[in-house]
C-alpha cells in the first residue's frame, strides 16, 4: 500500500510515470506502432480528418455560411427540409447547406482542439520547463500552483473559466480547454526534465561546464519531447469532447453560425424530434474523430511504456 | 381515499418487489404506470415548470413562474376574461371612475373568505393598498415591480428612483364598497387593476407572518414566512407546500370557495427545467401539462396525442434602431431602408412559431391605437437599395446587438433570429457587426443604459391592454435605447395617455402610431404566440394572450 | 504535532483569502451584474441603479470586498437570485441527491468493470479480449451529455419503459429523512418509493458511470496481465495449485490495488461528469445548482459554490497532510 494520497498527487504520479521515456524510447516505439493495427486505424482517422479540415472549402458543394432560398422556402420550426437535389442533407434549421457544414466543421473543430491543445502545451511546457530546470523555490511555488489547478476535476475546471468570460467565443473556448491541460504539461515535463537532471549525460556535460541555458534546450528538453506528444494526442481528444460539453452548457462559442461539431451538436439538440441528424451526425463526427486521437494516443503511450518492450 | 390509493400502490408493489429480482425492468417499470401513471391521479393535476418561484407574495414578483400558481391562490378586484384581455368582474362586481379619473370606486363581491377565514371585505382592500403605499424599506420597494410602475411611488421613497405616489387613500364607506382616491389620472387603469401583482391577500395573514419584512442577504432578498409559506388570498386552491428538494409545489382545493370549487382536488407544479425533459415527461404521461413548448415540438407533442394552445398573441418583436452613435441613422431614409430590408414574413415563418404575424406597428390588434394608417415598408431589398443610395449610406456599419441565453415567446432563439435579420441586411449592402451579450450579463445594460449599439433585437409581452404598456414603454421620452428626441412624437403620446375617455384615447392613439410609423424609430418585426400545452385527457384550460390561465376548470380524464 | 497543524492551518488562510478576492472580483468585474438578474424583464437602467444602491452595490470596491468577506466568515453567502432562498440551504438540500448519483454510477463501473477487465485479461488477445478494448475505447469518446440524451431518447422516449428525468415520481408522497431517495424508502418502509429512485436513479447513473466503467475495465486489465506475469504467480503455479485457486488468491487479489487506487481517481471526475448528467436527467443535485446558476447568472450561487469547493479541497489537503504526518515524522520537520 502506498498510504493515502491526495488525489492531485495520484495524478502527478502517473504523469512523472510517464515522463520516464526518452527519445531514443520514442524512436522505438515509432517503429513497434506501425506494426499495430490499432495505431493505423487511429492514424488514419485522423490524417482524414486533418485532410478534411484543410480541404473543406474545396470539397463542400456550397457555401455553408449562406442561406439558401430553395431551402428556406420549406422551412419551418416543426420542418427542416431532408435530402433535395443540390443538397444532399437537405437543410440545417437556420437554411444552410447542413452536407456542407459538416465538411465545414472539420476545420473548425480541429482549429478548437489544435488551439486549445498547443496553448495548453505551451503554457504547461513553460511553466514545467521554468521548474524543472531551476528547482528549489521556482519549482515549489510553480507545482503547488499546478497541484491545485491538477486537483480541480477538468470538466469543472473548464466550466469554471469559460464562465469567467461574459460571454462565449472561440477563443474563450479554446482558452477554457486549454487551461485545463496546463497542469498536466506542465508536470510532465517537470518530471521529465527532473529524472534527466540526475541522468548520466546530463551530469557529463554539467562537469564539462556547459552552461545550464545550453544544457535545458539542447539536452533535457528534446528528450522529454516523447511522452509530451503522447500526452498531446491524448488532449486533443478530450478537448475536443470538452468543448462540445462547453456548447451543450451553453458556455460555448455563441456564433453559431461558426461551422464547429460541438456547437452544431449543442444548438440542435432540442431538434431531436424534428430532424435528430442535426444532432447525431455532429455527435458522430466528433466520437470518431475522439477516438482516433484516443486510439493513436494509447497505442502510442502502450509503445512507449518500458514495461512493453520486455 | 387518496391515502387509501397509497397504500394500495404500496401493497402491490410491494408485492412486486418481492419477487422484483427476477422481474425485468420494463415489466414493472408498467406496472406502476398502471397505477400512478397517466399523469397520476385523476384528481390531481401535475404541471411541468421551468423554473422555481420566488416566493408567493404578489406584490413582490414580476414573473411567469412565480405567477403561475399565484394565479391559482389570489384574486384580484378586476380580472380578465378567460382566454382575452378584456375586463371581468373579480373580486369587485362593479368598478366606476370619476370624471377626473382620480377616484374609482369598487363594489365588492360579499360572502368572499380568505384560506384563513377571515372576510373579504372593503376594509381588507384597503388595508393591501394601504400596505403597498406604506412598505418601509428600500429592499421591499425596489421589488415591487409591477406597483412602482403603475403607482410610481411610495408614502416615503426610500429607494433612489422613487417618484410622486399616484395612490392617495382608500376609505371604506361600508363593508361592501372601496374608495380609491389618487393624485392623478392615469391611462393604465382600470386595465392594471387585474395585475397578477395586484391580488388581495388577508390582512390578518400578511400581519401574522410578517409579509413586510423583506431583508438583503449577500446581494439578494430574502423574504418574510408570509411570502414563502404562508401565501393567504381568496382563490380556488389553497397553499399546501412547496417542497424545494423535490422542487414541487402542492397547491390544494379551497371547499369554501365564493365561486364554483374547483374541479381537480389537487395541483402539483413540478420544476423540470430541461426543455427536453419536459417534453418527455409529457409525452410519457408523468406530467399533464407545461408552458412555452419549444415551437420545434409542437408536431411531436400533437403526433403523442397532446394538445398545444396556442395563446392569442401580445407581445411584439421589434429591431431596435439607435440613432446615437451613428450619423446616417439620423436620416429617415436609412431607417426606412432598414425596415425594407428584412423579410418579415420568412422570418416568421421559418423561425417562429405557428400562428406567428408580421407585424407593421408596435400596438398589438387586441388593444385601442390598432390602424390600418399605418405607412408600410413592406420588404423590397430594391427599393431599400435605392433609399440607401439616396441617402448616401452606401458603406454603412452597424453593430447589431443580440441577446443570449435568453428565450421569450416573442424571440424563442434571439440569436438565430438576429442572424437571419444579418442575412437581410447584408444583402442590400448594409455591413452587420453582430454583437452578442448575454441577456443578465451585460445587453440589458449596453442596449438599454449604456446606448452602445446601433440596431438591437429586442421585444415586450404586453402586461394589459392599453397601448401605453407598449408605445408608451418604449416611446415615450428620450432613452439611450433609441437615442433620438422626437418631442411630436413624445407629446402625442403623453397627451393619449392623459385621456379619460376611451374613445378620445382610441383616436389619439391611432394619430400617435401613425405618427410613430412614419418616423421608423425602430422596426417592428413580428408577433409570436406562445403555447400553452396539455396532455390530451385534459380539458377546461383557456390560453391568455396575458399568460394569465386559472386552473380552477381544468377537468382530467382517465386516458385510455 | 500540534504546532505542525496549527502551522499548516495558518498557511491555509492566505489560500483561501487569495481565492476570496478573486471570486469577488470576478463576480463583481462580470457585465449585469445581480441587480438586473433580480429586476428581470421589466428592467429599466434607473431600476438597476436604484436596485445597486439598495444591495451597496454603488460602494467603493473595497468596502464591499470587506463586507462581503465579514459575511462569509460568519457563514452568510446570502440568497439566491433565481430561488430568494439560502444558498448555503440550497446546496445542503441538493448534495444527497448528487452523492447518491455518483455513488450508484460508482456501483455500477465497479461492479461491470472489474469482471469485464478480468476477463479480458484471461481471455488476452482472444476475441472478448479486442472487444473489450475497443468497447472502452469508445466509451471514453463519447461525450456523456450525449450518451445520456441518446439513453432518454431510446428508454424513456421511443420505448417508455423509464422515466426520462427526476429523481421521484411527485405522486409518491414519501417521506424524507436523510435525502437518499433509495435509503429513504427502505428506512420508512415505503419500499415503492425506493423502487421508484431506483428506476430514476438507472439512466442517469449509467450515463454517468460510462468513463469510469472504460476506465476501470482498462486498469483490471493491464493489472490483471502484469500480476499473471510476476513471479509469486509463476511460483504458485510450480507449486501445483489450481487454476482458480490461483487465480482467486494471487491473481486478482494482487491485481485490485493499482484498480482501488483508481477507483478514487475517478472521484472527482464523476463529480465533473454529474454537472453534465445532471443537467440531462434534471436530477437537482449540486451539478444542477452549478449549471443553472451559470445560465441564469446567479453570483451568489456560484460564489458559495466555488468558496466551499476551495474550502473542501483546503481542509481534504490538510487532513491529508495530517495524516502524512503521523506516519512519517520527518514531515514534520519539512
Amino acid at each position: 500500500m502506498t498510504g493515502p494520497k491526495l488525489l492531485s498527487r495520484r495524478k502527478a504520479d502517473r504523469i512523472d510515470e510517464l515522463a520516464q521515456g526518452g527519445t531514443s524510447l520514442a524512436k522505438d516505439a515509432l517503429r513497434r506502432m506501425a506494426s499495430n493495427p490499432v495505431a493505423i486505424l487511429g492514424a488514419c482517422i485522423i490524417a482524414a480528418f486533418v485532410l478534411l479540415a484543410i480541404f473543406a472549402p474545396l470539397l463542400a458543394p456550397k457555401d455553408p455560411f449562406i442561406p439558401y432560398p430553395e431551402l428556406q422556402a420549406q422551412l419551418t420550426p416543426t420542418n427542416i427540409p431532408g435530402p433535395m437535389p443540390g443538397f444532399l442533407l437537405g437543410s440545417d434549421q437556420n437554411g444552410y447547406d447542413f452536407f456542407s457544414r459538416l465538411l465545414a466543421g472539420a476545420r473548425q473543430t480541429l482549429i478548437v482542439g489544435v488551439g486549445a491543445t498547443i496553448i495548453g502545451v505551451t503554457i504547461g511546457m513553460i511553466i514545467g520547463g521554468l521548474a524543472g530546470a531551476f528547482g528549489g523555490w521556482v519549482d515549489t511555488v510553480l507545482m503547488r500552483f499546478t497541484d491545485i489547478l491538477l486537483s480541480i476535476p477538468s470538466l469543472l475546471l473548464a466550466i469554471s473559466i469559460a464562465a469567467l468570460f461574459a460571454s462565449g467565443n472561440q477563443w474563450t473556448v479554446i482558452i477554457a480547454v486549454a487551461m485545463v491541460c496546463v497542469p498536466v504539461f506542465a508536470r510532465l515535463l517537470r518530471g521529465s526534465m527532473i529524472a534527466q537532471r540526475s541522468s548520466d549525460h546530463v551530469l557529463a556535460a554539467t562537469a564539462l561546464g556547459v552552461r545550464r541555458r545550453t544544457i535545458v534546450f539542447r539536452h533535457m528538453l528534446p528528450n522529454s519531447v516523447g511522452p509530451v506528444i503522447v500526452q498531446a494526442t491524448l488532449t486533443l481528444a478530450t478537448a475536443i469532447i470538452d468543448a462540445a460539453a462547453l456548447s451543450f452548457l451553453g458556455l460555448g462559442d455563441t456564433d453559431w453560425r461558426r461551422a464547429e461539431w460541438g456547437l452544431m451538436l449543442g444548438n440542435s439538440q432540442d431538434l431531436l424530434s424534428v430532424k435528430p441528424e442535426l444532432a447525431f451526425y455532429p455527435a458522430i463526427a466528433i466520437i470518431i474523430v475522439a477516438l482516433g486521437f484516443t486510439l493513436l494516443g494509447e497505442s502510442m503511450r502502450e509503445a512507449l511504456d518500458p514495461k512493453n518492450r520486455r | 381515499m387518496l391515502q387509501l390509493r397509497m397504500a394500495r400502490t404500496r401493497r402491490v408493489a410491494l408485492i412486486g418487489l418481492a419477487g422484483a429480482l427476477a422481474v425485468s425492468v420494463s415489466a414493472c417499470a408498467s406496472e406502476r404506470d398502471d397505477q400512478g401513471g397517466g399523469g397520476g391521479n385523476e384528481d390531481t393535476l401535475v404541471f411541468g415548470a421551468a423554473g422555481e418561484p420566488k416566493n408567493f407574495d404578489p406584490i413582490f414578483n414580476d414573473d411567469g413562474e412565480t405567477f403561475r400558481p399565484i394565479r391559482q391562490m389570489y384574486e384580484t378586484l378586476i380580472t380578465y376574461k378567460p382566454g382575452s384581455a378584456e375586463l371581468e368582474e373579480g373580486l369587485a362586481t362593479k368598478w366606476t371612475p370619476s370624471d377626473d379619473g382620480k377616484t374609482w370606486t369598487f363594489e365588492l363581491r360579499e360572502g368572499v373568505k380568505f384560506h384563513d377565514g377571515t372576510d373579504f371585505n372593503a376594509e381588507a382592500v384597503c388595508f393591501n393598498f394601504d400596505r403597498w403605499h406604506n412598505m418601509p424599506g428600500a429592499a421591499a420597494q425596489s421589488q415591487m415591480i409591477y406597483y412602482g410602475d403603475v403607482f410610481e411611488g411610495f408614502a416615503k421613497n426610500e429607494g433612489d428612483a422613487g417618484g410622486e405616489p399616484v395612490y392617495k387613500s382608500c376609505e371604506a364607506p361600508d363593508p361592501n364598497t372601496a374608495v380609491l382616491h389618487l393624485n392623478k389620472a392615469k391611462g393604465a387603469f382600470p386595465d392594471a387593476f387585474g395585475l397578477t401583482s395586484l391580488s388581495i391577500s388577508s390582512p390578518k395573514a400578511l400581519q401574522e407572518y410578517k409579509a413586510d419584512e423583506v431583508t438583503q442577504s449577500g446581494d439578494s432578498f430574502s423574504y418574510p414566512a408570509y411570502a414563502n409559506e404562508h401565501p393567504t388570498g381568496t382563490g380556488p386552491y389553497k397553499f399546501e407546500k412547496y417542497d424545494k428538494a423535490a422542487g414541487t409545489i402542492t397547491l390544494v382545493r379551497n371547499d369554501d370557495y365564493w365561486g364554483e370549487a374547483a374541479k381537480l382536488s389537487r395541483i402539483i407544479f413540478r420544476i423540470i427545467p430541461d426543455e427536453t425533459s419536459r417534453k418527455q415527461e409529457l409525452i410519457s404521461g408523468k406530467i399533464d401539462g407545461y408552458d412555452l413548448p419549444n415551437p420545434a415540438d409542437y408536431q411531436a407533442l400533437r403526433e403523442a396525442g397532446n394538445q398545444v394552445l396556442v395563446r392569442p398573441v401580445f407581445n411584439i418583436l421589434y429591431l431596435g434602431i439607435n440613432q446615437k452613435n451613428t450619423p446616417e441613422l439620423k436620416d429617415e431614409r436609412v431607417r426606412k431602408a432598414i425596415e425594407y430590408a428584412i423579410n418579415k414574413e420568412q422570418l416568421a415563418k421559418n423561425k417562429l412559431p405557428e400562428g406567428a404575424t408580421p407585424r407593421d406597428q408596435f400596438v398589438p390588434k387586441e388593444t385601442i391605437g390598432y390602424t390600418d394608417k399605418v405607412e408600410k415598408h413592406q420588404y423590397n431589398p430594391q427599393r431599400a437599395k435605392d433609399l440607401l443610395a439616396e441617402a448616401g449610406a452606401t458603406n454603412l456599419n452597424l453593430k447589431f446587438y443580440v441577446p443570449t441565453e435568453v428565450s421569450r415567446p416573442y424571440m424563442p432563439d434571439p440569436v438565430e433570429l438576429g442572424g437571419a435579420i444579418a442575412d437581410n441586411l447584408k444583402a442590400v449592402g448594409i455591413n452587420v457587426e453582430l454583437v452578442q451579450r448575454p441577456w443578465n450579463g451585460g445587453f440589458k445594460d449596453d442596449v438599454q443604459k449604456a446606448g452602445k449599439q446601433d440596431l438591437h433585437l429586442l421585444g415586450w409581452t404586453g402586461d394589459y391592454g392599453d397601448p401605453g404598456n407598449f408605445i408608451g414603454t418604449f416611446f415615450g421620452r428620450e432613452k439611450p435605447e433609441f437615442g433620438f428626441d422626437n418631442p411630436a412624437i413624445f407629446s402625442a403620446l403623453s397627451n393619449a395617455d392623459s385621456q379619460v375617455d376611451k374613445a378620445a384615447k382610441a383616436t389619439e392613439y391611432e394619430k400617435a402610431v401613425v405618427e410613430i410609423s412614419k418616423y421608423v424609430p425602430a422596426v417592428p418585426l413580428t408577433s409570436s404566440p406562445p403555447a400553452i400545452v396539455v396532455g390530451g385527457n385534459i380539458q377546461g384550460v383557456v390560453p391568455s394572450p396575458l399568460t394569465d390561465e386559472r386552473f380552477a376548470g381544468v377537468t382530467k380524464s382517465q386516458q385510455g | 504535532m500540534l504546532r505542525f497543524i496549527v502551522r499548516r492551518l495558518l498557511q491555509a488562510i492566505p489560500t483561501l483569502l487569495v481565492l476570496s478576492i478573486l471570486v469577488f472580483a470576478w463576480l463583481r468585474s462580470l457585465p449585469g451584474g445581480p441587480a438586473s438578474a433580480l429586476l428581470g424583464d421589466k428592467a429599466t437602467p434607473e431600476k438597476i441603479a436604484e436596485l445597486n444602491a439598495v444591495l451597496g452595490l454603488d460602494q467603493p470596491i473595497f468596502v464591499q470586498y470587506f463586507k462581503f468577506l465579514g459575511r462569509i466568515l460568519t457563514g452568510d453567502f446570502g440568497s439566491s437570485l433565481i430561488s430568494g432562498d439560502s444558498v448555503l440551504a440550497e446546496i445542503g438540500r441538493a448534495f444527497p441527491a448528487t452523492i447518491e448519483l455518483s455513488l450508484a454510477a460508482l456501483f455500477l463501473a465497479i461492479v461491470f468493470g472489474i469482471p469485464l477487465g478480468y476477463l479480458a485479461a484471461r481471455f488476452h488477445g482472444r476475441f472478448l479480449d479486442n472487444a473489450t478494448v475497443v468497447t472502452t475505447l469508445v466509451g471514453v469518446a463519447v461525450p456523456v451529455f450525449f450518451l445520456g440524451f441518446l439513453l432518454k431518447y431510446v428508454f424513456a422516449q421511443q420505448l417508455a419503459i423509464l422515466p426520462p428525468s427526476g429523481r421521484q415520481d411527485v405522486l409518491i408522497d414519501a417521506t424524507r429523512i436523510t435525502g437518499f431517495a433509495t435509503l429513504d424508502g427502505l428506512l420508512t418502509g415505503e419500499l415503492d418509493a425506493t423502487w421508484d429512485a431506483m428506476l430514476h436513479l438507472l439512466l442517469p447513473a449509467i450515463a454517468l458511470a460510462s468513463i469510469p466503467f472504460a476506465v476501470i475495465v482498462r486498469i483490471t486489465r493491464a493489472s490483471v496481465l502484469d500480476v499473471t506475469g510476476e513471479d509469486f504467480v509463476r511460483t504458485a503455479e510450480s507449486k501445483g495449485l489450481t487454476a482458480p485457486v490461483i487465480r482467486r488468491r494471487h491473481v486478482l487479489r494482487n491485481a485490485l490495488l493499482p484498480v482501488s487506487t483508481t477507483i478514487g481517481l475517478q472521484t472527482g471526475l464523476l463529480l465533473a461528469g454529474a454537472v453534465l448528467t445532471e443537467k440531462v436527467f434534471v436530477w437537482g443535485g449540486v451539478g444542477s445548482l452549478l449549471e443553472q446558476g451559470i445560465e441564469r447568472r446567479d453570483y451568489p450561487r456560484l460564489q458559495a459554490l466555488i468558496l466551499l469547493a476551495a474550502l473542501v479541497y483546503v481542509l481534504v489537503n490538510l487532513l491529508v497532510d495530517i495524516s502524512y504526518a503521523i506516519i512519517d515524522p520527518r514531515v514534520r520537520v519539512r
